[in-house]
């Protein structure tokens, strides 16, 4: 327990705040292990982590490390750093705070290693580099906290159970650690307290009052929300018009390509001239940190941001959200709304604009869920293998470990408590000499066993490489964008590799709200110039797509069931109607798919209501099918709804598609060739230290040197199928991105009650589906038939045929 | 045999979808750019340690190619090994299935910029083959005619009317065929590349390899 000196009440007292319950409770509980906070944003949560340690500094000076505070994101830790600054300088306290992320300088870091600060702000990845370093123990000695913010973000992804890797690393060097989360609302707190704690510690959970519910709605518009779609421009005018009657407005958007549209769109409208900035995590670092630096000041009345801005940066007086584009999910939908009145006890105010009428009724079951407290959530499963190997690999940079120790070490971790000494073996062999059933190079292997049992890296200068390679965020292949200017002009942010080799000079695109023109990339730079003159592509940012949930879905289905819809909108309901009459709606216990054709292709629809990545799945089993049937599927695109494939040939029998028996025999063999198990296993074998994004000659040699990883999984398939790569892959394919199981409840929900509608074009319902992204292709028959036909015409059009 | 057929220099070729490059009159077989225990070295080099496959893939697909076209005459075009070590490390294993395929055969390996120099292994070591009326070489040079060479490992990207295709690629016009790589762990350059679109006239063609092979003209 740690005792507020009087200081502080004098403090706290000058502000006229007082102390919250919760920040009292975890100055009491200062020297359990390990404890998790939940409590709404807005509710001091970050003072409440940080309390106990300015408290103890405060009475018992310490020299170096005293406090690691760890957020997802960047900005979190700088802002951390703004809001600490008045506490410390206000009651004049020893204390040093610095922040160390991927934009510190190469000098800073070093003498951070040297002559670390009282309290060091970080993110997972710049910790676990530390972590890799020689001098780890000497720069984590005497450390005594650990604040984990946003945790609830963190545990729904790779990057956490990284840090609780890391941890478990710090726990060994610090055994006194103390370990505090701090998590927004959530479905199941006892989830995330069992990552946290150290394993098997207990975790006390300390809930904060939630404060009032906050006030929802849908924004109300003159314009009608068009029928397909994800820009939402419709509702520019009634935003504006929102942006004016308050302070400072947030504008949340689900994707990069959409804020990008809508913000160029709200420019062309902004006859006012209203400050409007845009935030996401593509702009170059100068612009958002420009951005951020103006919404601290107060000088933006909206910002329009992506999850870049979705965890707990106090950006000043926000008094409204507006989320553009169905929630997704009630959970992110609560956290974003607690973004607004930064105050306890205020009510947040938040505003929903679906961006087509199929998200109208996305948006009316997310505001009755919210209503009814339904928040929603998957269960995630124990620890991936791969952050397992990058651990090991990282651990071996840090010097000689022996296994025994490690394996207790790792298994701490919450996540991976229940990992078996034969899986972590493995793990080890394939770090050390790659893992195959061939040993065919064994001399060369990375990590050696010593005479003495103790494991080393055979090369001392790999680390150097691994080091260049840590993390688990699997970002596409981004370009950088730059102004072309004879030295190098202003950069601007980040585009896909994949769109920047779709562009031809000439083409526009926006970034950063303005319309650029390609002109060429050079040297891993795409250059561009400012003259626009042609309507703009739009840069495709894959970012993070948001599922709906599953209890959303189902909402939505009994939606759908009702008679009429007095809930929704006028043109909602019309628009529903007009389905049920050109076509139908899709119904419990039925299987609806529709089939018409559209610009130059066929196209099959399945509203199988069955989350996206069992909807995914079926359009790869789907396709398959197709390409036996001799009908040439090219390509096809999931929602959490539907599924829609396109093709040469038009499906004119749905039911030896839906053999369940012929789908599930069809499932193992053909799941080894698919591109989602390829874009896993590339995700797998790159955290695992197989695939090197970063070498020290990547960046001269170019692209002719590296190969894609597409050869690798191939290869492996052929040669090594239960390789662990393999394995993992498959299991993460299976848990996320294949969810069979969901497919088979489907199909025994729906037995032979499937309804094959035949159209003439795309139907209302289908339509949002043509601007979904992540379409997948399909390398069959279709594509030496397209590749035949484009060459005829290109050779007649060249005279050379 | 499949493929697309074209004439250099007054003589029958036939571009393979395999990626290897058939010349019926002679019963000549040529396949450039093996890069054999590329694993190897990149493992001996410290970087990652992939899959140890890669050779037995590559002798797998050569392989299936000699035995369909029954060669009289094979022509590693340069970069057969991935470097000099890499060849003097082969496994016994892969070293006598080489042998087993060299059995019968003419087989001449063409000096590469990784595997400089002659290799502990059968056949012919040349900087260059002339075989009138063509010239065998890895690097193409410039101001030759009726020239085969690899070197580049170009691919070509087809914009059809739903997506782009990108497809390792033989270049060819009137002076000289470039053949892609035939070696499994090797990336390709677009033939949009200067290096490329300097070297080729502005009529060459790109030959797309894979299940069937695709003539376009040369994207640039």
């Amino acid at each position: 327990m740690v005792i507020l000196p009087d200081s502080f009440h004098d403090w706290f007292a000058s502000k006229g705040w007082s102390i919250h319950p919760h920040q009292r409770a975890l100055l009491r509980r200062a020297d359990d292990p390990a404890t998790l906070l939940i409590a709404p944003t807005g509710g001091g949560k970050t003072m409440a982590g940080f309390l106990p340690t300015l408290a103890d500094i405060a009475q018992n000076p310490h020299d170096g490390l005293h406090t690691l505070y760890i957020s997802p994101l960047k900005a979190l830790a700088a802002d951390i750093k703004r809001n600490l600054r008045t506490p410390v300088e206000e009651l004049n306290l020893p204390i040093r705070i610095e922040d160390r992320t991927g934009d510190t300088s190469a000098t800073r870091k070093k003498r951070q290693r040297a002559d670390p600060p009282h309290i060091l702000l970080t993110t997972p990845e710049s910790l676990a580099l530390l972590i890799s370093y020689e001098d780890a123990p000497r720069m984590f000695a005497g450390l005594k906290r650990v604040v984990v913010d946003e945790i609830h973000a963190l545990a729904e992804s790779k990057r956490g159970d990284q840090l609780m890797l890391a941890l478990a690393r710090l726990q060994t060097l610090c055994p006194d650690l103390r370990r505090v989360g701090l998590s927004a609302t959530v479905e199941d707190p006892d989830a995330i307290a069992h990552l946290l704690a150290r394993h098997p510690d207990r975790c006390e959970i300390l809930l904060a009052d939630p404060g009032p519910p906050p006030e929802i709605s849908m924004l109300k518009t003159k314009e009608k929300p068009p029928w397909s779609g994800g820009g939402a421009a419709y509702s520019v005018p009634a935003v504006l018009e929102q942006i004016h009657k308050h302070k400072t407005t947030l504008i949340f958007h689900n994707t990069r390509a959409q804020a990008e549209i809508y913000f160029h769109n709200l420019w062309l409208a902004n006859d006012e001239g209203l400050a409007i900035g845009i935030h996401h995590g593509s702009l170059d670092r100068q612009r958002r940190e420009r951005i951020e630096a103006a919404m601290v000041r107060g000088e933006l009345r909206a910002i329009v941001c992506t999850g870049s801005l979705d965890l707990g940066i106090d950006w000043g007086d926000v008094d409204l959200v507006i989320q553009i584009g169905a929630p997704k999910n009630v959970k992110r939908l609560v956290q974003r709304i607690g973004r607004a009145n930064h105050q306890y006890n205020a009510p947040s105010k938040a505003l929903l604009v679906p961006a087509n009428r199929f998200e109208v009724v996305e948006c009316i079951a997310a505001l009755e869920a919210v209503k009814a407290g339904d928040l929603d959530g998957e269960p995630r499963g124990s620890g991936p293998r791969d952050v397992l190997c990058q651990h090991i690999l990282i651990t071996a940079c840090a010097g000689p470990f022996a296994a025994d120790d490690l394996y207790r070490e790792v298994t701490s971790a919450g996540a991976y408590s229940a990992l078996s000494r034969v899986e972590f073996d493995d793990c080890l062999d394939f770090c050390a000499t790659g893992g195959y059933a061939l040993r065919a190079y064994d001399k060369w292997q990375r990590l050696l066993q010593r005479d003495d049992g103790v494991w080393q890296l055979r090369d001392p200068r790999s680390s150097q490489r691994i080091r260049m390679n840590l993390g688990t965020i699997q970002d596409a292949d981004l370009l950088k964008v730059r102004l072309r200017r004879s030295r190098g002009g202003k950069p601007l942010g980040e585009i896909e590799e994949s769109f920047a080799a779709s562009l031809t000079p000439g083409d526009t695109f926006l970034i950063g709200g303005q319309i650029v023109r390609f002109e060429g990339v050079r040297e891993m730079t795409v250059e561009v110039t400012r003259r626009a003159d042609k309507k703009p592509k739009i840069a495709t940012f894959s970012g993070t797509k948001f599922a709906t949930s599953t209890q959303l879905s189902a909402r939505i289905l009994d939606i759908f069931a009702q008679e009429s819809w007095p809930q929704l909108p006028g043109h909602t309901a019309d628009w529903l109607a007009l389905q049920r009459r050109v076509s139908r709606l899709p119904q419990q216990g039925r299987l609806l798919i529709e089939s018409f054709p559209h610009d130059g292709r066929e196209h099959t629809c399945v509203y199988g209501f069955a989350g996206r990545n069992a909807q995914q799945t079926l359009g790869l089993l789907l396709t398959k099918r197709l390409e036996e049937l001799g009908l040439n599927p090219l390509g096809f695109v999931a929602t959490d709804y539907a599924t829609l494939i396109w093709g040469l040939d038009a499906l004119t029998d749905a039911k030896p598609l839906f053999d369940l028996k012929a789908l599930r025999e069809g499932l193992e063999g053909w799941l080894a060739g698919n591109a989602v198990m390829k874009r896993s296993f590339r995700a797998v074998a790159t955290i695992a230290g197989l695939i090197e994004r970063n070498t020290p000659s990547t960046r001269k040699s170019g692209r002719q040197a590296t190969f894609s990883s597409d050869i690798l999984y191939d290869t492996l398939l052929k040669y090594d199928p239960d390789h662990l790569m393999m394995q993992i892959t498959r299991t993460e394919a299976l848990r996320g991105l294949v969810d069979f199981g969901r497919i088979e409840e489907m199909a025994n929900r729906v037995g032979d009650r499937i309804d094959l509608v035949r159209l003439d074009g795309v139907t209302p319902l289908a339509a949002p589906l043509f601007l979904e992204m992540g379409k997948v292709p399909v390398k069959g028959a279709a594509e030496e038939r397209l590749l035949a036909e484009e060459a005829r015409a290109l050779m007649l059009a060249a005279g050379i045929a | 045999m499949d493929g697309h057929n074209f004439t250099l220099a007054g003589t029958q070729l036939v571009a393979l979808g395999s990626g290897a490059l058939w010349w019926p009159e002679e019963r000549l077989f040529c396949v450039s750019d093996l890069h054999l225990g590329k694993s190897e070295r990149i493992a001996r080099r410290g970087g990652a340690v992939l899959p140890p496959y890669d050779t037995r893939d590559t002798l797998n697909r050569l392989a299936a190619d000699l035995a369909r076209t029954n060669a009289q005459i094979v022509v590693c075009l340069g970069d057969s090994f991935d470097d000099v070590g890499a060849a003097q490390a082969l496994p016994e294993e892969e070293r006598l299935w080489i042998s087993r395929l060299q059995a019968g055969r003419r087989w001449v390996w063409i000096e590469g910029n990784h595997d400089p120099g002659p290799v502990s292994l059968g056949g012919t070591h040349l900087a260059e083959l002339p075989l009138q009326p063509l010239t065998f070489r890895h690097i193409a040079h410039p101001l030759a005619s009726g020239e085969i060479s690899g070197h580049y490992h170009p691919k070509a990207e087809v914009r059809t009317r739903v997506k782009t295709i990108s497809r390792p690629a033989f270049l060819a016009d009137s002076d000289r065929v470039v053949l892609p790589s035939y070696g499994t762990y090797t990336g390709g350059l677009r033939s949009s590349d200067a290096t490329l679109t300097s070297l080729m006239r502005p009529e060459a063609v790109a030959i797309l390899t894979g299940r069937n092979v695709h003539a376009i003209p040369m994207p640039r």
